[in-house]
């Protein structure tokens, strides 16, 4: 910003030395592009004067590389969880008893012989025994080959419970397609983790948005009203963050009933993630009504009539949404962390639900780790999104005051 | 803080109460199984016994009244007093927390120094990198991925906090040197995050103290550059981080519960977590309790030192 500014100054000065002495260095081709770009920038500058805040921020918020980066990720794999029983290659829930803890397959472009195919192919897979341990393992069989095709008809689905088709982003005609290899019944790991990035993913949402509505009407409430009503919500927030989470968590979630439907579990498992999330949300509330409550244009309101509910509303949210949606940012990935330790632990959502978390459970002791390590690839994602959160949050965050 | 004491028994009374049936189904059950039938007056005496014929509010002065006197109730699960079991495990469970803080400290201050004052070096770079992951890693997931690397690499496995050898030994110089080995894992682990978030408000904190003018007029009379930075801005730049403490501590007991389940270390945290899988629920209610008393105990600690660091600190 100050950049700007600065050539602006010297190049508004090139500009009146142009005008007032016509016969100056204009004949130079530098001088002559140094005066247009200012010209230039002068135009830019004008931009900036008439942009809307949210055009300000967007402006800020695109020099943010990483940010961007965590948006598009973020895009991705939400656009595989929405639409997931399309990009899964199958059918979840599908057991293959001949493939039991198949290692993941890879994508071959080049074969033995060393042609290259411009449609990749995978082996086909047999079994063998470990000459050592007699473990049974699955090799890659040379002499057969699956090439692999986008959008192929599989496993039938029924979109969103809606729509009944059977085509898939990918996967092979015929023969075994196990990206990311198979669990201990033969389920296809990448379609696992495709159905479980819906659940761990929509988990963190739901949650925030519980907790948005606790954390605004309780920040709200009490930055508003203050008083003796403050002091009280004050008190809760601090009582509850000085709280270790994960504990309580289990406990509140333990207290379960075990016959629950799979719904209500989830249900009841983002409320209780929001139980702790609201506090900070309710601080950021508070803290901004605070500071705006005793601006003029507050007092005008109150004296023009509207009620406290129509200020709280109209006047003062408008004035902090951008921090707002920053907090959230950032509180979504802890629900999503909350999410995934609990199921992890067998007391948050359990199968037939697919989440990240539910899924490595499956590789919760060494013994199974240091034969199948492909269970731990879930876990992978869950740091991908938390890591796109948090820079989008960070990118957020620096673009939220736009002219700072 | 006693306020928030009692509100905490209130709850962990009801973590207590939650679960369908009281905890007499259960052993009742076990009963069952064992003998083949159940005495129904020696029911009536167990239940006399635990106050459970009382109504709701009874029960909890019943309770609370007990642990006063050091009865925690009795765990069917352990068949041990609940006191006991926490007893053998509180002493390691601090052990490991404070450690685990003090890592967190001693790793994340040097670290926030040299980035702040070498601010956009590949130094910075890297340790930002780091913390983002940090910050992103749940920690059942880094001790998972640890576990396999161990086991792969350098073949050994890393759960546990003593070789299987120590673990009924008395305690001695060897089971101590055992101790050590195994401890750097779990610290690591549980510490990461916090460690990661501290460096960032280190880092930023410092970074704002050396824009100020007192260092410019410092650098200015030709102070020596070690001297300034650690004599002014960074005493400073550390008040922020003692009142960190505040939610760096139940970050670090809640990240204890869940590594330690995942690598097997008897602490609290495991303990509750058992005790909740099998509703065994004295067990729990009081592993609740003194894991949250550790926490505010430790919290209200942190308030102290930060008022003795910081003069400008003063207390309603």
């Amino acid at each position: 910003m100050f950049n700007i500014c600065d050539n602006i100054n010297w190049q508004a000065l090139g500009k009146e030395v142009l005008v007032e002495s016509p016969n100056s260095n204009m004949k130079d081709p530098k001088f002559k592009q140094f005066i247009e770009e200012g010209l230039e920038i002068d135009k830019e500058e004008e931009k900036l004067y008439t942009a809307t805040q949210w055009q300000l921020m967007w402006r800020k918020f695109r020099r943010h590389k990483l940010a961007i980066i965590g948006l598009v990720i973020l895009a991705i794999l939400y656009t595989f969880a929405i639409f997931c029983e399309f990009f899964a290659p199958q059918d979840p829930a599908k057991r293959d008893t001949n493939y039991i803890y198949v290692p993941p397959q890879k994508i071959h472009f080049i074969d033995e012989s060393g042609r290259f195919y411009l449609r990749p192919f995978v082996y086909g897979l047999k079994q063998e025994s470990d000459p050592i341990t007699w473990r049974k393992v699955y090799v890659e069989d040379r002499s057969k080959k699956y090439p692999v095709y986008f959008f192929v008809h599989g496993d039938k689905y029924r979109l969103w419970n809606l729509i009944e088709y059977d085509l898939h982003f990918i996967g092979t005609k015929e023969g075994p397609f196990y990206l990311f290899g198979t669990d201990e019944s033969g389920r296809d790991m990448l379609s696992r983790t495709i159905y479980g990035a819906r659940i761990s993913l929509f988990t963190g949402l739901i949650g925030v948005f519980f907790s948005f509505i606790f954390g605004c009407i309780l920040g709200g409430i009490s930055g508003y009203f203050g008083g003796s009503i403050d002091l009280i919500i004050q008190r809760v927030i601090e009582f509850l963050l000085s709280l270790p989470s994960i504990p309580l968590w289990m406990a509140l979630a333990a207290a379960m009933p075990k016959n629950w439907s799979p719904l209500k579990v989830y249900f009841l498992i983002t409320v209780i993630l929001s139980l702790i999330g609201w506090c900070s949300l309710a601080r950021v509330v508070r803290g901004k009504i605070l500071e705006l409550r005793e601006l003029d244009f507050v007092t005008a309101a109150r004296l023009a009539g509207a009620t406290d509910w129509t200020i709280i509303t109209k006047h003062l949210l408008p004035n902090f949404t951008s921090y707002l949606i920053v907090s959230i940012t950032l509180a979504i990935p802890n629900m999503i962390l909350g999410e995934t330790s609990l199921s992890f632990l067998g007391i948050g959502l359990r199968p037939p639900i697919i989440s990240w978390g539910v899924l490595l459970k499956n590789a919760q002791n060494i013994s199974i780790i240091a034969l199948q390590p492909w269970l731990l690839i879930p876990g992978l994602f869950i740091v991908i999104t938390v890591l796109a959160f948090n820079f989008l949050g960070d990118g957020l965050r620096d673009a939220a005051d736009p002219y700072r | 803080m006693f306020v928030v004491m009692f509100v905490m028994s209130i709850f962990s009374f009801i973590v207590i109460q939650l679960p369908p049936g009281d905890y007499l189904t259960s052993y009742i059950m076990t009963l069952q199984t064992q003998q083949g039938f159940v005495d129904e007056a020696q029911i009536e005496a167990l239940r006399k016994q635990y106050g459970l014929d009382l109504p709701m509010y009874e029960q909890y002065i019943f309770w609370i009244k007990n642990m006063f006197y050091g009865n925690f109730g009795w765990s069917f699960e352990w068949n041990q007093s609940v006191s006991k079991l926490l007893a053998d495990r509180l002493p390691m469970t601090v052990v490991i927390s404070i450690l685990t803080l003090l890592f967190t400290y001693a790793v994340a201050i040097p670290i926030g120094i040299y980035s702040a004052t070498r601010q956009y070096s590949f130094g910075d770079f890297f340790f930002t990198v780091i913390g983002f992951i940090g910050l992103a890693t749940p920690s059942f997931f880094l001790a998972l991925v640890l576990m396999y690397l161990f086991n792969k690499y350098l073949g050994f496995s890393v759960g546990g906090l003593f070789s299987t050898q120590y673990i009924d030994a008395p305690w001695s110089f060897a089971k101590f040197v055992d101790l050590l080995k195994h401890l750097p894992i779990p610290i690591f682990v549980i510490g990461l995050a916090g460690t990661a978030s501290i460096i960032r408000v280190m880092r930023g904190c410092l970074l704002d103290e050396l824009r100020q003018q007192y260092v410019i007029t410092a650098r200015a009379k030709g102070l020596e550059e070690r001297k300034l930075l650690y004599k002014y801005p960074v005493r400073i730049a550390i008040n922020p981080i003692i009142s960190t403490i505040g939610w760096v501590l139940p970050s670090i007991v809640s990240g204890a519960t869940i590594t330690a389940i995942v690598l097997d270390i008897p602490t609290v945290g495991n303990l509750l977590y058992n005790a909740l899988l099998s509703q065994d629920t004295y067990l729990a209610g009081s592993s609740i309790m003194i894991l949250t008393f550790l926490t505010i105990v430790g919290t209200f600690i942190s308030d102290i030192l930060l008022a003795w660091a910081d003069p400008r600190v003063q207390y309603l």
